[in-house]
Protein backbone atom coordinates (compact mmCIF):
# COMPACT_ATOMS: atom_id res chain seq x y z
CA UNK A 1 0.00 0.00 0.00
CA UNK A 2 1.51 3.44 -1.34
CA UNK A 3 1.43 5.49 2.07
CA UNK A 4 0.19 8.79 0.71
CA UNK A 5 0.64 12.67 2.41
CA UNK A 6 -1.94 15.02 1.55
CA UNK A 7 -1.66 18.90 2.09
CA UNK A 8 -2.30 20.84 3.59
CA UNK A 9 0.10 18.09 5.76
CA UNK A 10 -0.62 18.28 9.84
CA UNK A 11 2.60 17.47 12.28
CA UNK A 12 0.48 14.48 13.16
CA UNK A 13 0.40 13.43 9.40
CA UNK A 14 4.33 12.90 9.72
CA UNK A 15 5.13 12.30 13.11
CA UNK A 16 5.48 8.40 12.89
CA UNK A 17 7.37 8.89 9.31
CA UNK A 18 11.11 7.77 9.81
CA UNK A 19 14.09 8.39 7.22
CA UNK A 20 14.07 5.24 4.37
CA UNK A 21 10.27 5.61 4.27
CA UNK A 22 8.99 5.96 0.57
CA UNK A 23 5.80 8.55 0.34
CA UNK A 24 3.76 10.14 -2.05
CA UNK A 25 2.09 13.18 -2.15
CA UNK A 26 -1.40 14.69 -3.46
CA UNK A 27 -2.12 18.44 -3.12
CA UNK A 28 0.26 21.27 -3.55
CA UNK A 29 4.01 21.13 -4.35
CA UNK A 30 5.35 24.66 -4.78
CA UNK A 31 8.83 25.00 -7.06
CA UNK A 32 11.23 27.32 -4.91
CA UNK A 33 15.11 27.35 -4.97
CA UNK A 34 18.24 29.44 -5.15
CA UNK A 35 16.58 32.75 -5.83
CA UNK A 36 13.54 32.43 -4.03
CA UNK A 37 14.83 31.23 -0.50
CA UNK A 38 17.32 34.34 -0.98
CA UNK A 39 13.91 36.45 -1.39
CA UNK A 40 12.46 35.75 1.73
CA UNK A 41 15.84 35.27 3.76
CA UNK A 42 18.39 37.71 2.69
CA UNK A 43 16.38 40.07 0.92
CA UNK A 44 13.44 40.38 3.46
CA UNK A 45 10.71 39.90 0.99
CA UNK A 46 7.56 38.43 1.16
CA UNK A 47 6.64 35.34 -0.04
CA UNK A 48 3.84 35.56 -2.76
CA UNK A 49 2.40 31.72 -1.77
CA UNK A 50 1.60 30.79 1.85
CA UNK A 51 3.80 27.64 1.82
CA UNK A 52 2.03 26.53 5.46
CA UNK A 53 1.42 23.04 5.71
CA UNK A 54 2.47 22.81 1.94
CA UNK A 55 5.40 21.09 0.04
CA UNK A 56 8.25 22.85 -2.19
CA UNK A 57 10.52 21.29 -4.46
CA UNK A 58 14.00 22.25 -5.12
CA UNK A 59 13.61 22.28 -9.08
CA UNK A 60 13.90 24.15 -12.32
CA UNK A 61 11.13 22.92 -14.59
CA UNK A 62 10.96 22.89 -18.79
CA UNK A 63 7.41 24.12 -18.94
CA UNK A 64 5.04 24.94 -22.05
CA UNK A 65 2.36 27.27 -22.82
CA UNK A 66 -0.56 25.94 -23.04
CA UNK A 67 -3.89 27.87 -24.31
CA UNK A 68 -3.96 30.56 -21.55
CA UNK A 69 -2.19 28.28 -18.81
CA UNK A 70 0.85 26.05 -18.38
CA UNK A 71 1.84 22.43 -18.98
CA UNK A 72 4.87 20.46 -17.18
CA UNK A 73 7.07 19.04 -19.58
CA UNK A 74 9.90 18.48 -17.40
CA UNK A 75 10.67 18.97 -13.81
CA UNK A 76 13.54 16.79 -11.87
CA UNK A 77 14.95 17.92 -8.58
CA UNK A 78 18.27 19.99 -7.93
CA UNK A 79 20.80 19.47 -5.55
CA UNK A 80 19.36 20.51 -2.35
CA UNK A 81 22.37 21.29 -0.18
CA UNK A 82 22.36 24.05 -2.38
CA UNK A 83 19.20 25.76 0.01
CA UNK A 84 21.43 24.44 2.81
CA UNK A 85 22.34 28.40 3.57
CA UNK A 86 18.47 29.41 4.01
CA UNK A 87 16.35 26.15 4.98
CA UNK A 88 16.37 26.45 8.69
CA UNK A 89 14.99 29.80 8.80
CA UNK A 90 12.84 29.00 5.73
CA UNK A 91 11.24 26.69 7.25
CA UNK A 92 10.65 28.23 10.48
CA UNK A 93 9.20 31.25 8.63
CA UNK A 94 7.13 29.68 6.14
CA UNK A 95 5.60 26.23 8.16
CA UNK A 96 6.26 24.42 5.10
CA UNK A 97 6.22 20.92 5.96
CA UNK A 98 7.75 18.96 2.78
CA UNK A 99 10.91 19.65 1.61
CA UNK A 100 11.49 17.71 -1.75
CA UNK A 101 15.28 17.96 -3.45
CA UNK A 102 18.20 15.57 -4.66
CA UNK A 103 21.33 14.58 -1.84
CA UNK A 104 20.98 15.31 1.25
CA UNK A 105 20.66 18.57 3.64
CA UNK A 106 22.68 19.79 6.28
CA UNK A 107 22.25 19.74 10.20
CA UNK A 108 20.66 23.04 9.99
CA UNK A 109 18.11 21.89 8.28
CA UNK A 110 17.89 18.48 10.33
CA UNK A 111 17.61 20.47 13.23
CA UNK A 112 14.66 22.71 12.18
CA UNK A 113 13.33 19.60 11.03
CA UNK A 114 12.68 18.38 14.47
CA UNK A 115 11.97 21.50 16.05
CA UNK A 116 9.09 22.59 13.84
CA UNK A 117 8.26 19.13 12.05
CA UNK A 118 9.07 19.07 8.42
CA UNK A 119 10.38 16.74 6.50
CA UNK A 120 12.99 16.45 3.75
CA UNK A 121 12.72 13.70 0.61
CA UNK A 122 14.83 13.12 -2.22
CA UNK A 123 12.76 12.20 -5.58
CA UNK A 124 14.83 10.04 -7.83
CA UNK A 125 17.15 12.48 -10.10
CA UNK A 126 17.28 12.72 -13.72
CA UNK A 127 13.45 10.77 -14.13
CA UNK A 128 12.09 14.53 -14.69
CA UNK A 129 9.67 13.15 -17.44
CA UNK A 130 8.22 10.63 -14.90
CA UNK A 131 8.18 13.61 -12.22
CA UNK A 132 6.14 15.83 -15.24
CA UNK A 133 3.13 13.30 -15.87
CA UNK A 134 2.44 13.36 -11.65
CA UNK A 135 1.69 16.72 -12.28
CA UNK A 136 -2.02 17.29 -12.81
CA UNK A 137 -2.07 21.08 -13.25
CA UNK A 138 0.03 24.09 -12.97
CA UNK A 139 -2.48 26.44 -11.29
CA UNK A 140 -0.36 29.73 -10.91
CA UNK A 141 3.14 31.12 -11.55
CA UNK A 142 4.79 34.03 -9.18
CA UNK A 143 7.70 36.09 -9.85
CA UNK A 144 7.99 34.91 -12.87
CA UNK A 145 10.51 37.92 -13.46
CA UNK A 146 13.28 35.15 -12.20
CA UNK A 147 12.82 33.15 -15.32
CA UNK A 148 11.35 29.98 -15.78
CA UNK A 149 13.74 27.70 -13.92
CA UNK A 150 13.53 30.25 -11.00
CA UNK A 151 9.53 31.39 -10.84
CA UNK A 152 7.66 29.74 -7.94
CA UNK A 153 5.28 26.79 -10.11
CA UNK A 154 2.48 26.70 -8.17
CA UNK A 155 1.65 22.62 -9.54
CA UNK A 156 -1.35 20.50 -7.83
CA UNK A 157 -0.18 16.81 -7.94
CA UNK A 158 -1.09 13.38 -7.27
CA UNK A 159 0.48 10.34 -6.19
CA UNK A 160 3.42 12.85 -6.85
CA UNK A 161 7.23 10.27 -5.78
CA UNK A 162 8.88 8.29 -5.00
CA UNK A 163 9.59 10.41 -2.14
CA UNK A 164 12.17 9.01 -0.05
CA UNK A 165 12.13 10.26 3.36
CA UNK A 166 16.02 11.67 4.41
CA UNK A 167 15.57 13.39 6.85
CA UNK A 168 12.52 12.81 9.47
CA UNK A 169 10.65 14.88 12.10
CA UNK A 170 13.22 13.83 14.85
CA UNK A 171 16.02 15.12 13.02
CA UNK A 172 17.48 11.64 11.72
CA UNK A 173 19.72 12.52 8.46
CA UNK A 174 19.83 9.52 5.97
CA UNK A 175 22.51 10.84 3.98
CA UNK A 176 24.91 11.87 7.24
CA UNK A 177 24.81 8.32 7.91
CA UNK A 178 25.59 6.79 4.76
CA UNK A 179 28.31 9.67 4.59
CA UNK A 180 29.96 8.23 7.72
CA UNK A 181 29.35 4.70 6.56
CA UNK A 182 31.05 5.36 2.94
CA UNK A 183 33.82 7.22 4.65
CA UNK A 184 34.79 4.18 7.05
CA UNK A 185 34.72 1.72 4.26
CA UNK A 186 36.66 3.85 1.79
CA UNK A 187 40.19 3.19 3.71
CA UNK A 188 40.82 -0.43 3.61
CA UNK A 189 39.69 -0.63 0.18
CA UNK A 190 42.18 2.43 -1.17
CA UNK A 191 44.56 0.66 1.10
CA UNK A 192 44.17 -2.64 -0.64
CA UNK A 193 44.03 -1.20 -4.04
CA UNK A 194 47.37 0.85 -3.27
CA UNK A 195 48.92 -2.30 -2.65
CA UNK A 196 48.29 -3.54 -6.60
CA UNK A 197 49.18 -0.71 -7.95
CA UNK A 198 52.86 -0.09 -7.49
CA UNK A 199 54.14 0.07 -10.85
CA UNK A 200 56.67 2.63 -10.55
CA UNK A 201 59.71 0.75 -9.37
CA UNK B 1 24.45 17.36 -54.47
CA UNK B 2 26.38 20.97 -54.51
CA UNK B 3 27.84 22.22 -51.21
CA UNK B 4 24.90 23.75 -50.16
CA UNK B 5 22.34 21.10 -50.34
CA UNK B 6 25.07 18.71 -48.97
CA UNK B 7 25.68 21.19 -45.60
CA UNK B 8 21.91 21.10 -45.31
CA UNK B 9 21.96 17.32 -44.90
CA UNK B 10 24.77 17.27 -42.61
CA UNK B 11 22.79 19.87 -40.55
CA UNK B 12 19.49 18.22 -40.25
CA UNK B 13 21.23 15.02 -39.47
CA UNK B 14 23.07 16.04 -36.81
CA UNK B 15 19.70 18.77 -35.54
CA UNK B 16 17.65 15.31 -35.16
CA UNK B 17 20.98 13.18 -33.92
CA UNK B 18 21.13 15.65 -31.52
CA UNK B 19 17.46 15.70 -30.26
CA UNK B 20 17.42 12.02 -30.24
CA UNK B 21 20.29 11.38 -28.13
CA UNK B 22 19.15 13.69 -25.35
CA UNK B 23 15.66 11.80 -25.32
CA UNK B 24 17.49 8.16 -25.37
CA UNK B 25 20.58 6.30 -23.78
CA UNK B 26 22.73 4.22 -25.58
CA UNK B 27 22.19 0.88 -25.96
CA UNK B 28 25.37 -0.24 -23.97
CA UNK B 29 24.74 1.95 -21.10
CA UNK B 30 21.11 0.70 -21.08
CA UNK B 31 22.32 -2.83 -21.00
CA UNK B 32 24.59 -1.71 -17.69
CA UNK B 33 22.08 -0.41 -16.35
CA UNK B 34 19.51 -3.16 -16.57
CA UNK B 35 22.39 -5.73 -14.73
CA UNK B 36 22.85 -3.03 -11.80
CA UNK B 37 19.15 -3.28 -11.15
CA UNK B 38 19.24 -6.88 -11.04
CA UNK B 39 22.16 -6.79 -8.28
CA UNK B 40 20.02 -4.49 -5.98
CA UNK B 41 18.52 -6.01 -3.21
CA UNK B 42 17.64 -3.07 -1.07
CA UNK B 43 13.88 -1.63 -0.87
CA UNK B 44 15.58 1.88 -1.78
CA UNK B 45 17.68 0.94 -4.57
CA UNK B 46 14.60 -0.77 -6.29
CA UNK B 47 12.64 2.33 -6.09
CA UNK B 48 14.86 4.16 -7.64
CA UNK B 49 15.93 1.48 -10.72
CA UNK B 50 12.24 1.56 -11.10
CA UNK B 51 11.93 5.23 -11.31
CA UNK B 52 14.00 5.54 -13.89
CA UNK B 53 13.06 3.19 -16.11
CA UNK B 54 9.78 4.44 -15.87
CA UNK B 55 10.90 7.18 -16.54
CA UNK B 56 13.26 6.66 -19.82
CA UNK B 57 9.66 4.68 -20.93
CA UNK B 58 7.88 7.78 -20.67
CA UNK B 59 10.60 10.11 -22.33
CA UNK B 60 10.81 8.03 -25.28
CA UNK B 61 6.24 7.63 -25.27
CA UNK B 62 6.49 11.10 -24.96
CA UNK B 63 9.36 11.96 -27.26
CA UNK B 64 10.84 14.40 -24.42
CA UNK B 65 14.45 14.44 -22.63
CA UNK B 66 14.66 12.06 -20.50
CA UNK B 67 16.25 14.70 -17.98
CA UNK B 68 15.37 18.20 -17.64
CA UNK B 69 18.84 19.17 -17.33
CA UNK B 70 20.01 18.63 -20.90
CA UNK B 71 23.51 20.26 -20.95
CA UNK B 72 25.56 22.36 -22.57
CA UNK B 73 26.08 20.33 -25.69
CA UNK B 74 29.42 19.23 -26.70
CA UNK B 75 30.82 17.35 -30.32
CA UNK B 76 33.51 15.11 -30.37
CA UNK B 77 34.64 15.09 -33.62
CA UNK B 78 37.17 12.40 -34.89
CA UNK B 79 37.32 13.91 -38.89
CA UNK B 80 39.09 12.36 -41.78
CA UNK B 81 41.17 14.89 -43.47
CA UNK B 82 39.35 14.16 -46.60
CA UNK B 83 35.93 15.34 -45.28
CA UNK B 84 34.42 17.41 -47.41
CA UNK B 85 32.72 19.98 -45.50
CA UNK B 86 35.29 19.94 -42.46
CA UNK B 87 35.48 23.85 -42.81
CA UNK B 88 32.20 24.21 -42.28
CA UNK B 89 31.27 21.84 -39.37
CA UNK B 90 31.24 24.30 -36.95
CA UNK B 91 28.60 26.66 -38.46
CA UNK B 92 26.86 22.90 -39.08
CA UNK B 93 27.02 22.32 -35.63
CA UNK B 94 26.09 25.67 -34.76
CA UNK B 95 22.73 25.83 -36.40
CA UNK B 96 22.21 21.83 -35.15
CA UNK B 97 21.79 23.02 -31.78
CA UNK B 98 19.96 26.03 -32.52
CA UNK B 99 17.14 23.02 -34.26
CA UNK B 100 17.37 20.86 -31.33
CA UNK B 101 16.93 23.22 -28.65
CA UNK B 102 13.20 24.38 -30.68
CA UNK B 103 12.26 21.03 -31.62
CA UNK B 104 13.63 18.86 -28.81
CA UNK B 105 12.94 21.51 -27.02
CA UNK B 106 16.55 21.22 -25.04
CA UNK B 107 17.16 23.39 -21.70
CA UNK B 108 18.73 26.92 -21.94
CA UNK B 109 21.64 25.85 -20.65
CA UNK B 110 24.05 28.88 -22.27
CA UNK B 111 25.08 31.56 -20.10
CA UNK B 112 27.91 34.22 -21.41
CA UNK B 113 30.29 34.83 -19.11
CA UNK B 114 31.11 38.26 -17.69
CA UNK B 115 27.50 39.23 -19.18
CA UNK B 116 26.06 36.84 -17.10
CA UNK B 117 23.40 36.18 -20.19
CA UNK B 118 21.33 33.34 -21.11
CA UNK B 119 22.04 33.21 -24.86
CA UNK B 120 18.39 31.41 -25.03
CA UNK B 121 19.54 29.22 -27.92
CA UNK B 122 22.44 27.07 -26.03
CA UNK B 123 24.60 28.39 -28.40
CA UNK B 124 27.36 31.13 -27.56
CA UNK B 125 31.21 31.84 -27.03
CA UNK B 126 32.65 28.89 -27.70
CA UNK B 127 29.55 27.03 -27.32
CA UNK B 128 28.54 24.45 -28.41
CA UNK B 129 32.03 22.96 -27.56
CA UNK B 130 34.26 21.09 -29.96
CA UNK B 131 37.07 18.92 -29.40
CA UNK B 132 38.68 18.22 -32.65
CA UNK B 133 40.68 14.94 -33.71
CA UNK B 134 42.11 14.76 -37.38
CA UNK B 135 42.31 11.10 -38.94
CA UNK B 136 42.98 10.44 -41.99
CA UNK B 137 39.83 9.16 -44.42
CA UNK B 138 37.01 11.02 -45.82
CA UNK B 139 33.94 10.31 -43.25
CA UNK B 140 33.22 11.70 -40.28
CA UNK B 141 32.48 10.51 -36.98
CA UNK B 142 31.17 12.46 -34.09
CA UNK B 143 30.46 11.95 -30.75
CA UNK B 144 27.59 14.43 -29.41
CA UNK B 145 27.31 14.58 -24.98
CA UNK B 146 25.09 16.17 -23.16
CA UNK B 147 26.16 16.24 -19.09
CA UNK B 148 24.27 18.16 -16.63
CA UNK B 149 25.24 20.60 -14.06
CA UNK B 150 24.94 17.78 -11.86
CA UNK B 151 27.22 15.36 -13.31
CA UNK B 152 29.85 18.50 -14.46
CA UNK B 153 30.24 19.57 -10.83
CA UNK B 154 32.68 16.56 -9.49
CA UNK B 155 35.49 16.83 -12.75
CA UNK B 156 38.69 17.84 -10.91
CA UNK B 157 42.49 17.65 -12.53
CA UNK B 158 45.27 17.65 -10.35
CA UNK B 159 49.37 16.88 -10.90
CA UNK B 160 50.75 14.58 -8.73
CA UNK B 161 54.50 14.32 -8.35
CA UNK B 162 55.90 10.77 -9.04
CA UNK B 163 56.40 10.14 -5.97
CA UNK B 164 52.76 9.54 -4.88
CA UNK B 165 52.48 6.94 -7.75
CA UNK B 166 49.67 5.55 -9.32
CA UNK B 167 48.63 5.05 -5.28
CA UNK B 168 48.03 8.97 -5.41
CA UNK B 169 45.62 8.63 -8.44
CA UNK B 170 43.33 5.87 -6.63
CA UNK B 171 43.33 8.20 -3.72
CA UNK B 172 42.38 11.18 -6.05
CA UNK B 173 39.81 8.73 -8.27
CA UNK B 174 37.94 8.10 -4.59
CA UNK B 175 38.16 11.60 -3.01
CA UNK B 176 36.30 12.77 -5.78
CA UNK B 177 33.70 10.27 -6.06
CA UNK B 178 33.09 9.79 -2.30
CA UNK B 179 33.10 13.36 -2.05
CA UNK B 180 30.88 14.91 -4.78
CA UNK B 181 29.48 12.13 -6.20
CA UNK B 182 26.36 11.39 -4.59
CA UNK B 183 24.56 14.73 -6.42
CA UNK B 184 25.93 13.55 -9.44
CA UNK B 185 22.82 11.09 -9.53
CA UNK B 186 25.35 7.93 -9.12
CA UNK B 187 25.25 5.09 -10.85
CA UNK B 188 28.18 6.97 -12.16
CA UNK B 189 30.58 6.41 -15.51
CA UNK B 190 33.74 7.60 -14.05
CA UNK B 191 36.43 8.73 -16.78
CA UNK B 192 39.80 9.29 -15.68
CA UNK B 193 42.43 10.62 -17.50
CA UNK B 194 46.52 9.90 -16.70
CA UNK B 195 48.62 12.38 -18.10
CA UNK B 196 51.60 15.28 -17.97
CA UNK B 197 49.49 18.17 -16.99
CA UNK B 198 45.81 19.53 -15.80
CA UNK B 199 44.15 20.06 -19.25
CA UNK B 200 45.92 16.68 -20.85
CA UNK B 201 44.65 14.62 -18.24
CA UNK B 202 41.45 16.32 -17.77
CA UNK B 203 40.71 16.15 -21.67
CA UNK B 204 41.84 12.56 -21.29
CA UNK B 205 39.14 11.63 -19.00
CA UNK B 206 36.20 13.33 -20.49
CA UNK B 207 37.39 11.33 -23.53
CA UNK B 208 36.87 8.34 -21.32
CA UNK B 209 33.58 8.78 -20.99
CA UNK B 210 32.58 7.84 -24.78
CA UNK B 211 34.20 4.39 -24.85
CA UNK B 212 31.77 1.94 -24.58
CA UNK B 213 30.85 0.26 -21.19
CA UNK B 214 32.66 -3.01 -20.99
CA UNK B 215 35.39 -2.19 -22.78
CA UNK B 216 38.86 -2.31 -21.63
CA UNK B 217 41.97 0.10 -21.62
CA UNK B 218 44.54 -2.02 -24.27
CA UNK B 219 47.20 -1.75 -22.02
CA UNK B 220 47.20 -4.74 -19.04
CA UNK B 221 48.40 -2.54 -16.22
CA UNK B 222 45.57 0.34 -17.03
CA UNK B 223 42.57 -2.67 -17.65
CA UNK B 224 43.69 -4.03 -14.43
CA UNK B 225 43.43 -0.39 -12.32
CA UNK B 226 40.13 0.10 -14.57
CA UNK B 227 38.87 -3.36 -12.64
CA UNK B 228 39.98 -2.83 -9.32
CA UNK B 229 38.74 1.34 -9.19
CA UNK B 230 35.31 -0.38 -10.36
CA UNK B 231 35.07 -3.06 -7.87
CA UNK B 232 36.70 -0.79 -5.20
CA UNK B 233 33.98 2.15 -5.68
CA UNK B 234 31.02 -0.45 -5.75
CA UNK B 235 32.28 -1.90 -2.39
CA UNK B 236 32.05 1.37 -0.76
CA UNK B 237 28.53 0.96 -2.12
CA UNK B 238 27.02 4.41 -2.81
CA UNK B 239 24.34 3.09 -4.76
CA UNK B 240 21.77 4.55 -6.80
CA UNK B 241 21.08 8.47 -5.70
CA UNK B 242 23.49 8.10 -2.83
CA UNK B 243 21.02 6.03 -0.86
CA UNK B 244 23.69 3.22 -0.34
CA UNK B 245 23.38 -0.10 -2.61
CA UNK B 246 25.24 -2.96 -4.22
CA UNK B 247 26.77 -0.05 -6.76
CA UNK B 248 28.14 3.21 -7.41
CA UNK B 249 29.38 3.40 -11.21
CA UNK B 250 28.56 1.63 -14.10
CA UNK B 251 32.23 1.72 -15.20
CA UNK B 252 35.63 3.26 -14.51
CA UNK B 253 37.23 3.84 -17.71
CA UNK B 254 41.21 4.85 -17.94
CA UNK B 255 42.97 6.65 -21.33
CA UNK B 256 46.40 7.50 -20.71
CA UNK B 257 48.97 9.05 -22.31
CA UNK B 258 53.02 9.46 -22.12
CA UNK B 259 54.23 11.71 -19.49
CA UNK B 260 57.07 14.02 -18.51
CA UNK B 261 58.94 12.23 -16.15
CA UNK B 262 58.82 14.71 -13.21
CA UNK B 263 54.64 14.71 -13.18
CA UNK B 264 51.90 12.57 -13.12
CA UNK B 265 48.71 14.41 -14.19
CA UNK B 266 45.53 12.99 -13.33
CA UNK B 267 41.46 14.29 -14.30
CA UNK B 268 38.57 12.65 -13.37
CA UNK B 269 35.44 12.85 -15.03
CA UNK B 270 31.74 11.97 -14.42
CA UNK B 271 29.07 11.17 -15.97
CA UNK B 272 25.54 10.38 -14.53
CA UNK B 273 22.98 7.14 -14.90
CA UNK B 274 21.29 9.43 -17.87
CA UNK B 275 24.74 9.18 -19.83
CA UNK B 276 23.60 10.78 -22.96
CA UNK B 277 26.17 10.40 -25.78
CA UNK B 278 25.47 9.49 -29.06
CA UNK B 279 27.88 8.47 -31.80
CA UNK B 280 26.96 8.95 -35.47
CA UNK B 281 29.45 7.90 -38.73
CA UNK B 282 28.92 10.27 -41.52
CA UNK B 283 29.63 9.54 -45.54
CA UNK B 284 31.65 12.16 -47.56
CA UNK B 285 28.33 12.29 -49.16
CA UNK B 286 26.46 13.87 -46.29
CA UNK B 287 23.85 12.27 -46.89
CA UNK B 288 24.63 8.47 -45.16
CA UNK B 289 24.93 7.90 -42.10
CA UNK B 290 25.46 4.83 -39.64
CA UNK B 291 24.22 5.29 -35.73
CA UNK B 292 27.26 3.62 -33.69
CA UNK B 293 25.62 4.10 -29.99
CA UNK B 294 21.87 3.80 -30.31
CA UNK B 295 20.88 0.21 -31.24
CA UNK B 296 18.06 0.36 -34.05
CA UNK B 297 17.63 4.08 -33.87
CA UNK B 298 15.22 6.00 -36.28
CA UNK B 299 15.59 9.71 -36.38
S1 LIG C 1 23.21 14.59 -12.81
FE1 LIG C 1 22.41 13.81 -14.78
S2 LIG C 1 20.52 12.74 -14.30
FE2 LIG C 1 21.04 13.99 -12.53
S3 LIG C 1 19.89 15.88 -12.83
FE3 LIG C 1 21.93 16.22 -13.68
S4 LIG C 1 21.82 15.66 -15.86
FE4 LIG C 1 19.98 14.84 -14.84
Amino acid sequence: MKKVLSTPIKDEDIAAIRVGDVVYLDGYLVTCRDVGHRRLIELGRELPVDLAGLAIFHAGPIVAKDGDGWKMISIGPTTSMRMERFEEEFIERTGVKLIVGKGGMGPRTAAACRKHKALHAVFPGGCAVLAATEVEEIERVEWQDLGMPEALWVSRVKAFGPLIISIDTEGNNLFETNKAVFNAKKGPIIDRICQQVRFIK
Amino acid sequence: MDKHEAKRSLTDIMARFTSYAGKRLPTDVLGRLAALRQGEESKLSRVVFDSMFENLAAADNLDRPCCQDTGVIQYFVKAGAGFPLLGELREVLTEAVRRATREAPLRHNAVETFVEKNTGDNTGLRVPWIDWEIVPGDAVEIEVYMAGGGCSLPGAAKVLMPSAGYEGVVQFVFDVVTSYGVNACPPLLVGVGVSTSVETAARLSKLALFRPIGSRNPDPRAAEMEKLLEDGLNEVGIGPQGLSGNCSVMGVHIENSARHPSTIGVGVSTGCWAHRRGSIRIAPDCASYEILSHKEAVL
